[in-house]
């Protein structure tokens, strides 16, 4: 009985150890099959396809990893520390490009750009070129899809180093000009390496979206080790071999995963300043301002002005638009992704609760393990999701054979439930991130006093913690929501037979080449997508208020 | 960047009439004064008064609407120009302390030493290190430093490229009161040393008395008088003054006379002229050593509340006409409240303020 107690074990903390054992199975199961792989398969890897994935992927990182470092910091950088015409709806407009999905944006400017596309029919009328006649950029190429990916993907990076840039206290640089360092000086000297840690978060971030993308990469055909899983997995029915390329994936990830701790610790050791926003911001000259205005214009215009008009245009005017079609993709859409929200959050609720509660080591471990899926890539949590649960369901269908006889269906891999499955493991961190975010504003202070002011365990919750919690589990919804409603290639792979939603439904629209069709889908996703941006814009906004 | 030639001579300030502000705003309002080579000033007020405006123009961060800012007797602010900050050899500590968390003690120090060589700049960082009492620090991060020796290397760090003239932007409100009792009086001998000009802006007036050569009192945005501590105390120019500055009350007076008055504590001759009209109506400043617990007095007060202070009580005391004074007495003349006890006032100088 002794150990018993000494663990402190009860419904919560039990519940909670249970759940993080189930969210870690697709990684164990994709980790256990690399590992009992034979050497003939990875050596079948490496001579054929290894190389070419490898390549790809670490080209189309680097390219993106400087895409977003050019955007995203010189744009933090002059919205938060400038003054110029326009910085303060800048401020937030930078976040709208975050609204699209990668893969909305390739074949919204696939159709914008190609050959039989406006900008190049323009060409050919003005001067009476043809085909051959001219060089134009290839978007579907690797360049291309580094470009799609920058467009959506610098908001990580312009979030992190504007928060970095804004919390610097604010007499840091005063400092420096006192001891003779000219305003640009101290931006090299003082501002960018105080704000290094922050960035890197950022752009690592943004590198395991890269990394985690399948529909970009997929439309423009560059083989990377997305589209290679899929391909091994679907096309050679090859779990081992799949495993083992989700494995070299997850390599990858890990390395990131390991790099973003890092820099998130030195982003804490970094902020020893109390924070005073007192000093007034840089004012730019007529020319310079103009330019900045330019600068942090054009990436709004590429990365969602642009796109989303040429959408809203052919959803409205060219694209075949069948209603009850349409309200079938959205009703399955919706009913999946409120489905998901209330299972995350719900769970989110245990786990945030048994790790306030419970300060055993295996319960803090379990909270921390069952975030783990947010870093994993779509296709790896598919492949682990769905080997397992086939697994399980042949044993159930034998054990149901073997009593009463009876040949039943698939009862877990070929339905909604691997599906919801699925999406608890990759969106758990998001969910337990604003439920813990909003728990921990609630001191135990005011636990203690509630109790003494005559309050039980119960009247605590429901008069002192649900209605501070509200806020943080809407949130905890509402993102959930959206990312489940974008979310790709889990979906493309686990779907049961005939079941559609928008995300797929745009997508495969769009591998037909019927890009004008896809678009009515498209944009109620991105429509969608804008609201949870439109709320961090509004907090945003507020920090500007509070630092004029 | 700060050369190394210009060192070691302390310059002298001057103010004349200068105004800051922006938006259209005035924060500051026509402000002179000056301040002597090798002395350190103090701007004292309430807080919102306009202080640490000031201090920032006179680095150079913010811009002035009129008037102009001499050191040693170069212009460096005006209304039309503005030399930047980091040309005008002017030192800073802040409020928040500010070191930059990503370099060691000893690299924060040497931060503004960039044109000098380095063992030079070497041995300007040994030299403060030891000045400031943190010899063996070189090498820490600022966050395993305490709250005021944190504030040291600040204060080293602003020091070090041997500016004109250091400005103090409340550097010692983040500090416990013990912690400051003990930096006040340290880093007063550290700026003796280093025979430097500074600036010390502050609402604790027990710190400017405790730092400052000479002190200006501020209030919404002007400059109510400035002169050394004894002489605010004692000789306040205005009735705001008269007020911030120590305990004080205003006992309602008639004048009798070129040098004396009639109160409630009857008739005070004082020793100078006051240069009010006979029988004009004042208020006199009284400060509560002013007026003292004697039980052969004819006036009496009754007391309403009082204050154990170790060496001597102070009480509040009403006087027949319903003013209410505060009077010091021995810590031995233990009275209670609501006893009637016998005052008299000894003043020489009389400082009043018509109604």
């Amino acid at each position: 009985m002794n150990w018993f107690k000494k663990f402190n074990f009860s419904l919560l903390s039990g519940a909670a150890i249970f759940i993080a054992a189930l969210l870690s199975l697709p990684i164990l199961v994709v980790l256990v099959n690399v590992v009992i792989g034979d050497g003939q398969v990875w050596q079948h890897l490496y001579q054929t396809v290894l190389v070419e994935y490898v390549h790809n992927s670490l080209l189309l990182m680097v390219g993106v990893g400087i895409g977003v470092l050019c955007i995203g910091v010189p744009t933090a950088w002059l919205t938060s520390m400038c003054n110029f015409p326009g910085r303060q709806f800048l401020a937030w407009a930078l976040l709208l490009p975050m609204a699209f999905p990668a893969y909305i944006i390739a074949y919204t400017y696939t159709g914008i750009l190609d050959f039989a596309g406006p900008v190049q029919t323009f060409i050919r009328e003005m001067t009476g070129w043809r085909y051959g006649d001219y060089w134009f950029f290839e978007i579907r190429s690797l360049g291309g899809a580094m470009t799609m990916l920058i467009l959506v993907l610098y908001p990580y990076v312009y979030l992190m180093s504007r928060a970095a840039f804004l919390e610097q206290s604010a007499n840091t640089l005063e400092v420096a000009r006192t001891l003779g360092y000219s305003n640009p000086q101290a931006f090299r000297k003082l501002a960018l390496p105080l704000a290094r840690p922050a960035i890197v978060t950022g752009l690592t971030l943004a590198l395991m979206e890269t990394l985690a993308d399948y529909g970009t990469v997929q439309y423009f055909s560059v083989n990377t080790f997305t589209t290679g899983i899929l391909r091994t997995f679907y096309g050679f029915g090859d779990v081992a071999a799949a495993s083992q390329l989700a494995g070299v994936l997850l390599l990858f990830v890990t390395v990131l995963i390991v790099l973003e701790r890092y820099s998130r610790h030195r982003i804490r050791y970094h902020n020893s300043g109390i924070k005073k926003a007192s000093s007034r911001r840089i004012p730019l000259g007529r020319w310079q301002g103009v330019c900045a205005l330019l600068f942090c214009l054009l990436p709004i215009l590429l990365g969602f002005l642009i796109p989303a008009l040429v959408l809203a245009y052919w959803a409205m005017f060219k694209a075949e638009f069948i209603a009850d079609r349409f309200l079938q993709l959205a009703w399955n859409s919706f009913y999946l992704a409120a489905l998901a929200a209330l299972i995350l959050v719900s769970l989110a609720l245990v786990l945030s609760y048994a790790g306030r509660l419970y300060k055993h080591k295996a319960v803090h471990a379990s909270v921390g393990l069952s975030g783990l899926g947010y870093a994993l890539p779509g296709t790896i949590i598919a492949i682990g999701t769905l080997v397992p649960l086939a697994w399980l369901d042949h044993q159930i269908i034998d054990l149901v054979k073997h009593y009463t006889g009876q040949k039943i269906g698939l009862l877990l891999s070929g339905t909604l439930f691997a599906l919801l499955f699925a999406y608890t493991v990759r969106f758990m961190a998001v969910s337990l991130g604003a439920v813990q975010n909003g728990l921990g504003k609630i001191k135990p202070s005011m636990d203690m006093s509630a109790r003494t002011l005559g309050m039980n365990s119960w009247k605590v919750l429901t008069r002192i913690h649900l209605p501070l919690l509200k806020g943080s589990i809407l949130t905890a919804i509402l993102i959930v929501f959206v990312d489940v409603l974008k979310e790709l290639p889990a979906t493309l792979v686990l779907r049961p037979f005939n079941f559609n939603t928008l995300a797929v439904r745009a997508f495969e629209l769009a591998s037909d080449e019927r890009l004008v069709d896809a678009a009515p889908a498209s944009l109620m996703i991105v429509l969608v997508s804008l609201v949870p941006v439109i709320l961090l814009s509004r907090s945003i906004s507020s920090d500007v208020a509070s630092s004029k | 960047m700060t050369q190394e030639s210009s060192s070691n001579m302390a310059s002298d300030l001057t103010l004349s009439n200068v105004t800051v502000g922006y938006d259209g705003q005035q924060i500051v309002a026509s402000t002179s004064f000056h301040l002597a080579a090798g002395e350190i000033g103090c701007l004292l007020g309430p807080s919102g008064c306009g202080k640490s405006t000031l201090l920032r123009a006179i680095a150079g961060f913010e811009p002035l609407m009129s008037g102009q800012i001499e050191v040693a007797g170069k212009v460096i602010s005006t209304a039309q120009t503005n030399l930047p900050p980091e040309r005008r050899q002017i030192g800073m500590v802040f409020q928040d302390i500010a070191l930059f968390p990503h370099l060691t003690v000893g690299e924060n120090i040497a931060f503004g030493l960039t044109s000098w060589t380095k063992p030079k700049a070497q041995a300007r960082v040994d030299e403060l290190l030891a000045l400031v009492g943190l010899a063996g620090f070189q090498s820490r991060y600022p966050h395993s430093l305490s709250g005021g020796q944190q504030q040291r290397v600040a204060l080293a760090r602003a020091m070090a490229p041997k500016p004109k003239l250091l400005l103090m932007d409340e550097p010692f409100s983040g500090l416990d009161a013990k912690l400051r009792e003990e930096l006040v009086p340290d880093i007063r001998s550290i700026l003796l040393h280093e025979e430097m000009s500074a600036i010390l802006v502050t609402h604790d007036q027990m710190e400017a008395f405790a730092m400052a050569d000479q002190v200006s009192v501020m209030s919404d945005g002007e400059i109510h008088q400035t002169g050394t501590c004894y002489e605010i105390y004692h000789k306040p120019a205005t009735r705001f003054v008269a007020s911030f500055i120590g305990h004080g009350d205003f006992l309602p007076a008639t004048v009798c006379g070129p040098n004396c008055v009639h109160s409630d504590l009857g008739r005070i001759q004082g020793n100078l002229n006051h240069g009010f009209a006979d029988q004009a109506v004042v208020d006199l400043l009284v400060r509560p050593d002013d007026i003292l617990h004697d039980d052969d007095s004819e006036f009496v007060g009754t007391i309403v509340s009082k204050w154990f202070r170790g060496s001597h009580f102070l009480y509040r005391v009403s006087l027949a006409s319903g003013k209410v004074v505060y009077c010091f007495a021995s810590s031995h003349h233990n009275h209670s409240i609501g006893q009637s006890i016998g005052l008299t006032i000894h003043l020489d100088h009389l400082v009043m303020f018509s109604r």
